[in-house]
Parts: structure tokens; C-alpha cells; sequence
């Protein structure tokens, strides 16, 4: 059974005059990573919100279409239940920080508190998560004083400690270095390695190629395309959906409109390196320094 | 006429340091991109270039005269700052009162006041959004926003504090018109950033800081191409550029088009 399965889904906003999404028609499978691309204002971070549940639950507006989550209609779960089975990181972290709690430490908990978890277990749970993120520094710190990437970091970091089998994770690195942005990638995969199905919504096109299984291209409010992110990452849906493709791709790309195409477009660097050397080691005279 | 720091070294009352004495000069017309690990001291290091925080010790002159008595108000004329984030920066109730806030502070007449705020929605492409509030806008049109309100004033150096983060492709190509437009205009344009690829194909020479000093200085290729200066300030080269340098080609290509001209021709 999928995890989320979307039937010509439709949103519109209460006073909005045109809709945010249209004829979505999408089915989530488990154990998968999705990559969400797509211009801004394409849909985006409606999907997201359909996808958790929080439409059509908390922002008014028209929902049409049939949406299911875990075999269940949108419209029938209950609002609480429905949050606690879905973990979810906003895109601005200065809006999900809940500006309640004085410590980096009891703000991680929160959620964990809502859910009920034990006490000493939540202790255990949340030093083990302050840790793979990386933030034990910040653990005493009060929240509403973090930069804005340490706040994006502890965040997600709220999120991976609810341990959801579901999460929808919104632009979890826009305000990170490469290195940490690359860290919040690697924790996304281990999560998925341990069986969490995760929606994902990210502009940094080189790191979704590198772990995203699937993509999903908005533009306009459509889904334009679905697919195994190799097949999307050479497909024209994305020129259509005003996205960026990795460089080396890109770079493949320029070289068939050279008349000189590679054996097959790579999409990370490691491939796309692969594919080049053979072609340096026939071309002695080529610019190499070393 | 430059912006100059001299051992500017930057302290909270806690005694927290978070900019350790750095001297740079930036002169008339320059693109310059400030690199450097989340915490490295960039952007301290930019409050201090508008006033907006004052040095502890050292200096920092704007057109050769110390800034140091100056009100932010004043200094912020010359030298722009756009937040991180809008949120920061915004706080009119509508984006029209918002660019219009600097020339009323500064007592413009009205008709260069209607005229800067008109080009500056122009330029920034917000011209669709003037009678809405800024907080029901979009994070990447609040972003246009918070430049058009820097562009509405008649600075000679504007500082942008990571302004690719949040932006597709259409915004991207609208920022890249923006900086043109300001190059050509002889505008001095500094940014804070971590996208490689922007820094790459949009700036000339490249600040790297770590650990709350600049470890680096010099032309976009001479920064790339320091292997040790990568390292410190854990900086990830553009995809490109790394993959030039893995195959052995030229270690200063960091453009697309220069490495696309290394390639050789296959043997099909």
C-alpha cells in the first residue's frame, strides 16, 4: 500500500484567488527518499502541507480531490494523531522554533514530551540526536538566541528525535555551510537506511541527485513529473519547472550541443568523472597539470 | 574611494570574541565574496563595515574617513546591508512604505523620492507587490523586498548577506541582473555567501575567514585553487571546479565555460 496516495488533488487557499495546487495525482512509497523541486511559489510547500495533514486540518481553504495517508482519508484522521505519525521540518526555522522553552536541550523534548515518551528515555533520545546533529554546544543555549543556521540545525534535529516513520522535511539547509548542509544530507540518509520514508523539499540540485531516489517537479501548482531522479534530472520538465541541474550534468549537456556527447549523462561528479578520464588519458596534450 | 578595516577585531560585553583583527581594503567597483564556515566572522565583520556594530579595537574608514563617530544612520547611506534574513531587516506594513522609509528618514524632496523608489521596484521586481504587506509576501520575494530597499538609496557599496539562499532559477537570473546592474553603475558590491557556484561565476576576488581571522585573500582562481584555504575554511569547491581538478586539468578553472573549453574532443 502506498504511504500517501494523492487523486487529482486540488487546493486553494481561504481569499487566495487562483489555486496553489492542481490535479495532483501522486503515490508515496514507502522506504523512499523524494525530492521535491521546482521554482518558488510552484506548490512546493503546499504539497508539504497536504502531505502532514495540516491541510486541510489547519489552513482553511477549498481541498478537492482524494488524498490518503497510510490507507486512511485525509479528512477522517484526527488532527493530533496525524502530527505525532508525521515529523515535520519547516522551511524557516524562526517559525517552527516554539519560543516556549529556554534551552536548545528542552526544545528538542518538546515533541517528544507531547508524544508522551517517557522521561528518562526522552533524555537518552534527545542527547543521542544533539550529538549525531552536531549541536551539543548549543545544548544550554537559549533558542531565540541561535543564528539562523543554528536554528535550522536544532530544528531538524527536533525532528529526527520524534523518530517519525514519515517525514516531510522543507528546505532543512538553506542557511547552512556546505559542510553542515552536507552532514543534515547524511543524516537524512541514514534515517532512510533505517527504514523512514522521507518527503524532501531542497534547492541544492547537486546533493538531491546525489541521495534523492525520486523526484517530484512542480511548477505552477502542477506536479509536471514523477520519476527515478536520473530520468527527471535529463528530462526538459525541468526547464519547463525553471530548475537547475547539477553542473556536471549541465556540462554533459553542453557537450552534446557540442556534437561531442558522453556514453551516457552523469548526474554527481563522481560519475561524471568516470566518464571523462578515458577520454583525458586518449588526449595527451590536453591541459593538465599534473 | 574604498572601505578599509585595520585590525577591526570585534568583542561582545561577555567578552565573547567573534572577529580577531582583520585588515582588508575593498576599492571602487569591486565584487567581493566573503566565504568561510557558519561562525567563521563574516557577518561581524560586514556590521562593522555599515556601522551597524562598532570595533572594539581597530579601525574601519569609509572613503578614507574613520567611521567611528558616525551614527548607523549615516554610514548606512554609503554603505548598504542587506539581512540574511528579511525578517531582520523588514518592518513596514506595506513593501511601498517599506522602500519609502529611507528617503522620508533622509528628508528627500518628493520627486527624487517617488523616482528612486519607482527604479529600486523596478530593479528589484517588486514592483506587482507595493500595496501588500510584507509579511503575507513569499521568503524569496521578501528577499527582493529587503534589496529594493537597500537599491532605494544611493549607496556606493552594498553588502548582501547570502542573498542566492531561498532562490530558484528565476530569482537567481533576477539577482544576477540586479548585480549587473549595480557593476555597471560602479556600484562596490560585497556579499556573504556559500554558494560556491555564485561566488564562481559572480565575483572577481574572494575574503576567506576561519576561526574569526582571514586566511585568504586574492582572486577567485588563487582562492580555489589553495588546497589548505579550502580545508580551513571548509569551503566545497563548485562541482565544476572540483571535477576539473579531479581529472588533472587546470587547477584555476572555476568557471563552467573555462572548463568546458579544457575538455578535449572525444574520439567519436
Amino acid at each position: 500500500m502506498s504511504l500517501v496516495s494523492l487523486h487529482d488533488v486540488g487546493f486553494t487557499y481561504a481569499y487566495a484567488d487562483r489555486p496553489a495546487l492542481r490535479e495532483v495525482t501522486l503515490e508515496i512509497e514507502p522506504g523512499l527518499l523524494y525530492g521535491v523541486v521546482g521554482a518558488n511559489g510552484s506548490g512546493k510547500s503546499t504539497l508539504c502541507s497536504v502531505l502532514r495533514g495540516v491541510i486541510p486540518h489547519f489552513h482553511p481553504g477549498e481541498l478537492t480531490g482524494a488524498a490518503s495517508i497510510h490507507g486512511t482519508d485525509l479528512l477522517d484522521w484526527d488532527p493530533g494523531e496525524l502530527s505525532r505519525s508525521v515529523g515535520y521540518v519547516f522551511q524557516n526555522p524562526f517559525t517552527q522554533i516554539s519560543g516556549i522553552k529556554e534551552t536548545v536541550f528542552e526544545e528538542i523534548a518538546l515533541g517528544l514530551e507531547n508524544l508522551r515518551t517517557d522521561p528518562a528515555e526522552i533524555v537518552e533520545r534527545v542527547l543521542e540526536v544533539i550529538d549525531r546533529v552536531g549541536i551539543r554546544h548549543l545544548m544550554t543555549k537559549n533558542p531565540n538566541e541561535l543564528s539562523g543556521g543554528q536554528r535550522q540545525l536544532v530544528a531538524f534535529a527536533a525532528i529526527v528525535a520524534m523518530d517519525a516513520d514519515f517525514v516531510v522535511i522543507d528546505e532543512p539547509t538553506s542557511q547552512l555551510d556546505p559542510e553542515t548542509s552536507e552532514k543534515v544530507f547524511s543524516i537524512i540518509a541514514g534515517l532512510k537506511e533505517r527504514g523512514t520514508s522521507i518527503v524532501l523539499v531542497e534547492h541544492k540540485i547537486d546533493l538531491m541527485a546525489e541521495y534523492a531516489d525520486r523526484l517530484i517537479v512542480m511548477s505552477r501548482g502542477r506536479v509536471l513529473e514523477e520519476g527515478p531522479t536520473r530520468e527527471v534530472l535529463v528530462s526538459p520538465s525541468l526547464d519547463e519547472a525553471e530548475v537547475l541541474r547539477p553542473e556536471v550534468t549541465d556540462l554533459a549537456l553542453a557537450l552534446e550541443r557540442r556534437g561531442d556527447p558522453l556514453p551516457r549523462v552523469p548526474i554527481t561528479r563522481a560519475e561524471a568523472r568516470e566518464l571523462l578520464a578515458p577520454r583525458l588519458e586518449e588526449a595527451p596534450d590536453a591541459h593538465r597539470t599534473h | 574611494m574604498p572601505i578599509e578595516l585595520t585590525d577591526a577585531r570585534f568583542a561582545y560585553p561577555d567578552g565573547t570574541l567573534a572577529v580577531d583583527g582583520v585588515t582588508f581594503t575593498i576599492g571602487d567597483g569591486e565584487r567581493v565574496a566573503i566565504v568561510g564556515q557558519n561562525g567563521a566572522g563574516k557577518t561581524t565583520t560586514v556590521k562593522m563595515m555599515n556601522g551597524l556594530l562598532k570595533p572594539t579595537s581597530g579601525g574601519v574608514t569609509v572613503d578614507g574617513a574613520d567611521i567611528s563617530g558616525r551614527t548607523t544612520a549615516s554610514v548606512a547611506r554609503d554603505v548598504g546591508y542587506v539581512f540574511q534574513n528579511p525578517d531582520d531587516q523588514i518592518f513596514g506594513s506595506d513593501v511601498q512604505g517599506e522602500l519609502e522609509y529611507m528617503p522620508r528618514y533622509h528628508r528627500w524632496d518628493e520627486a527624487k523620492r517617488v523616482e528612486r523608489v519607482r527604479r529600486a521596484a523596478l530593479m528589484a521586481g517588486i514592483g506587482n507587490f507595493m500595496d501588500l504587506n510584507p509579511n503575507d509576501l513569499p521568503f524569496a520575494i521578501k528577499k527582493f523586498v529587503a534589496i529594493g530597499a537597500i537599491l532605494v538609496g544611493e549607496c556606493r557599496y552594498v553588502i548582501l548577506d547570502e542573498p542566492t539562499a531561498g532562490l530558484d532559477r528565476r530569482g537567481l537570473r533576477l539577482l544576477g541582473r540586479i548585480l549587473d546592474q549595480l557593476r555597471e553603475e560602479g556600484i562596490t558590491v560585497i556579499t556573504i555567501t556559500h554558494d560556491m557556484r555564485f561566488v564562481a561565476e559572480t565575483f572577481d576576488r574572494v575574503i576567506a575567514m576561519a576561526q574569526r581571522r582571514v586566511i585568504a585573500d586574492g582572486t577567485v582562481e588563487e582562492v580555489f585553487a589553495r588546497d589548505d584555504v579550502v580545508e580551513r575554511a571548509k569551503l566545497k569547491r563548485p562541482e565544476i571546479s572540483q571535477l576539473a581538478r579531479d581529472l588533472g586539468l587546470d587547477a584555476g578553472a572555476v568557471r563552467f565555460d573555462d572548463v568546458l573549453g579544457l575538455l578535449p574532443a572525444g574520439r567519436g
